[in-house]
């Protein structure tokens, strides 16, 4: 009896709604008289990563408003674009899923990806259908490399920014008198973290610096004092972290608190020291902390607008909303060059031309025949006076680089 | 090498984090010693333990310890009520059945976790989560000296209640003889449930002791569970000595090892001892079954 008396109010609720959402729905129908551009957006969500999916979701929806209030796509006579959001739920094959589902509900374009693992099934799905799709900060290097002439990377890769991590370490590093010789690699015993290790251990000690202890540990780590102390034995003047960023606020509280201080922590993607949640959490144990990171450009007017609106959410600001901002940004450009939301058409627009990168520091977007954005780059942040400053590359920089940091 | 002091420092830190382990431990190993089941649900229960004492202190602004206070007593109540209403009625009293039930309710709790926190994780900003207490040249974590002391204390009344009280003897006399206990009039059910209460109880106090120093999101109990497995085998399954015992060598062991090795092999040193202790004293280090 009693799930007889359920199912009944269920239906009842569903019909009150039915028709509420009739009524609701019907001025829109007689209003809706302009075109409209469907532009998909895959991101995480729900799920482990749905933080990250969320700042996306603000960027890309402020991209949408600017780009309707300005009078929509002007080549399709002033569409409006409406953004149709796939969930990845933090998973590869929901990633594909969601590719799937929104090709079928009419996407022409669709952008995101966020993890390289799930970037990659999403593109796939869309390459089956020729559906042009557009790798947001997705860094992994196998992406790009599958020949798929509809996918195309909005961000450096991984190969790239390592780089030029290492590229702007040494120049700070001789503009403070090569302060630092030594150093100590900390890594999480995974893919990401080996592979920087070993990465670094290959490419470090030709540039002068001496790598005097690689330290692996797992994740998650219960501990980091065992590795702090190995840390203030060997006393190196540089650490190099590369793991996720629970373990390296562990790794940052713990040399905190066991008083180790080297003259510079210099991350890769570090992910901690471009987080505004763990500076506001740990201010002192983030203090002096650089990282080599995707990250908007502090110059442009339109980043400072984002940064207020992640702020209005009660969120903290981190790269998913710039990149996914101007993600939509060059979407809508290529639709105005096709003139057309025909696949075919649009993977030829973003081919052949140059783009406006929004509010990355690209300068112009140039897609090469790999679909790679050749202008991509990564800049370096530092923690400094409890906020994320810019400090390198110059034309970018914010501040100067504080190094060493415990001077 | 290393100099001595650091050595010591590291066995010192072991032996504090071995603490907690074994409070962890604690709590699996009682629940295991009178129901005869692996509970895995113990680290999502633990990490709920968590996410109770960072409301406490995000929304009441209570003290990590302070809010110990609080959280347990819930918890205890989670502990009873989970096994009273959904663990017992479930399994069917079959064992393989209470194993899945542990098992399926640990899912469940993780991912209403996720749906409730999503999955960033919390921490707590305390003064003294930086403090350190210095012992000669040791620099010695605050949160963990306290941990230490918490963990054996309760260790010690755990010891208590269990030999001095009736609930105590009810429970040993469930352990050893089930249909024995139930004919003397002592209510099994209701022992179950205050052993699962009692148990979970433990991981009130953990995570109470962990926050100042760590994090918690939607999945971090696991990472302790694992370890408090192992101490429950080495230490003889339903030992309570065993379990403090047992939390306290791992945790030394666990430290040395990740020094000389680097952390990533530092988990060896755990599980060379515990196939040791398998191969030469099966029934663990106090186990008498």
């Amino acid at each position: 009896m009693k799930t007889l008396t359920n199912s009944f109010s269920r239906r009842t609720v569903l019909k009150a709604g039915g028709a509420a959402a009739t009524i609701l729905a019907a001025p829109g129908l007689v209003r809706a008289q302009a075109p409209i551009v469907k532009i998909g957006l895959v991101q995480p969500i729900t799920g482990a990563f749905a933080g990250d999916g969320d700042l996306a979701r603000i960027g890309a929806e402020y991209a949408v408003k600017e780009i309707n209030d300005a009078g929509g796509i002007k080549a399709l006579g002033g569409a409006k674009i409406q953004l149709l959001i796939g969930d990845s739920r933090s998973n590869a094959e929901a990633g594909a899923q969601a590719t799937e589902q929104l090709k079928t509900d009419g996407a022409v374009i669709v952008v995101g990806g966020f993890a390289s693992g799930i970037a990659m099934t999403a593109s796939q799905a869309a390459a089956r259908y020729e559906l042009p799709f557009i790798i947001d900060g997705a860094v992994s290097d196998g992406l790009m490399t599958r020949g798929l002439k509809s996918v195309f990377r909005f961000g450096p890769s991984f190969g790239a920014s390592a780089d030029v991590a290492l590229k702007n370490l040494v120049a700070i590093n001789d503009a403070a008198g090569k302060a630092a010789k030594t150093v100590a690699i900390v890594h999480e015993d995974g893919l990401l973290g080996s592979g920087l290790a070993k990465l670094m251990q290959q490419r470090l000690p030709p540039l002068g610096f001496q790598i005097v202890e690689t330290i692996s540990h797992p994740t998650p780590a219960r501990d980091m004092s065992n590795v702090v102390l190995r840390l203030r034995s060997l006393n190196p003047d540089l650490i190099i972290p590369s793991m996720y960023f629970n373990e390296f606020v562990l790794l940052a509280r713990t040399m905190q608190q066991q008083r180790v201080k080297p003259k510079g922590i210099y991350a890769l993607f570090g992910g901690a020291a471009s987080s505004y949640k763990f500076v506001s959490e740990f201010p002192d144990a983030a203090e002096g902390v650089m990282d080599v990171n995707h990250w908007g450009d502090p110059k442009n007017p339109t980043n400072a607008k984002l940064m207020e609106a992640v702020k209005a959410t009660g969120k903290f600001y981190a790269y998913n909303t710039p990149i996914n901002y101007s993600l939509i940004q060059i979407a809508a450009q290529a639709i105005e060059m096709a003139k057309s939301t025909e696949s075919g058409a649009l993977v030829e627009a973003l081919a052949k031309n140059e783009f406006d990168s929004g509010v990355m520091p690209y300068g112009r977007t140039k897609f090469d025949a790999t679909g790679q954005n050749v202008n991509a780059l990564p800049l370096n942040t530092q923690v400094q006076g409890g906020d994320i400053k810019v400090v390198y590359p110059e034309q970018f920089a914010q501040s100067k680089p504080k190094f060493p940091a415990n001077g | 090498m290393y100099s001595p002091t650091i050595i010591l420092e590291a066995l010192v830190n072991g032996l504090m984090l071995g603490a907690v382990y074994a409070l962890i431990a604690l709590g699996l190993t009682l629940i295991y010693g009178v129901l005869h089941i692996v509970n895995f649900a113990h680290g999502a229960l633990l990490t709920v333990s968590m996410y109770l004492v960072w409301i406490g202190c995000e929304y009441f602004g209570l003290d990590p310890y302070v809010a110990i206070l609080f959280v347990t007593p819930a918890m205890f109540a989670i502990g009873y009520f989970l096994q009273r209403l959904v663990i017992g009625p479930a399994s069917r009293g079959s064992d393989n059945g209470i194993l899945l039930v542990t098992l399926g309710l640990s899912i469940v709790i993780q991912n209403l976790l996720l749906a409730g926190f999503n999955s960033d994780t919390r921490t707590i900003v305390t003064d003294y989560a930086f403090g350190v207490i210095p012992l000669g040249p040791l620099l010695l974590s605050q949160p963990r000296v306290i941990g230490l002391a918490v963990s054996v204390v309760t260790a010690g009344l755990l010891w208590l209640v269990l030999n001095r009280t009736d609930i105590g003897k009810a429970i040993r006399a469930v352990a050893k003889e089930k249909l024995g206990a139930s004919l003397v009039g002592i209510d099994v059910a209701h022992v179950y449930a205050m052993t699962f209460a009692i148990g979970t109880a433990c991981l009130a106090i953990a995570g109470g002791l962990l926050m100042p120093s760590f994090y918690v999101s939607p999945t971090t109990g696991a990472a302790f569970v694992l370890v408090a497995f192992t101490i429950v085998v080495l230490g003889g399954m339903g030992s309570i000595p065993g379990a403090l015992i047992g939390g306290l060598l791992i945790g030394v062991v666990e430290a040395a090892s990740s020094l000389f090795l680097g952390d990533s092999l530092g988990q060896i040193g755990i599980f060379l001892i515990f196939i040791l202790v398998l191969l030469f004293k099966p029934t663990g280090l106090f186990g008498a079954r």
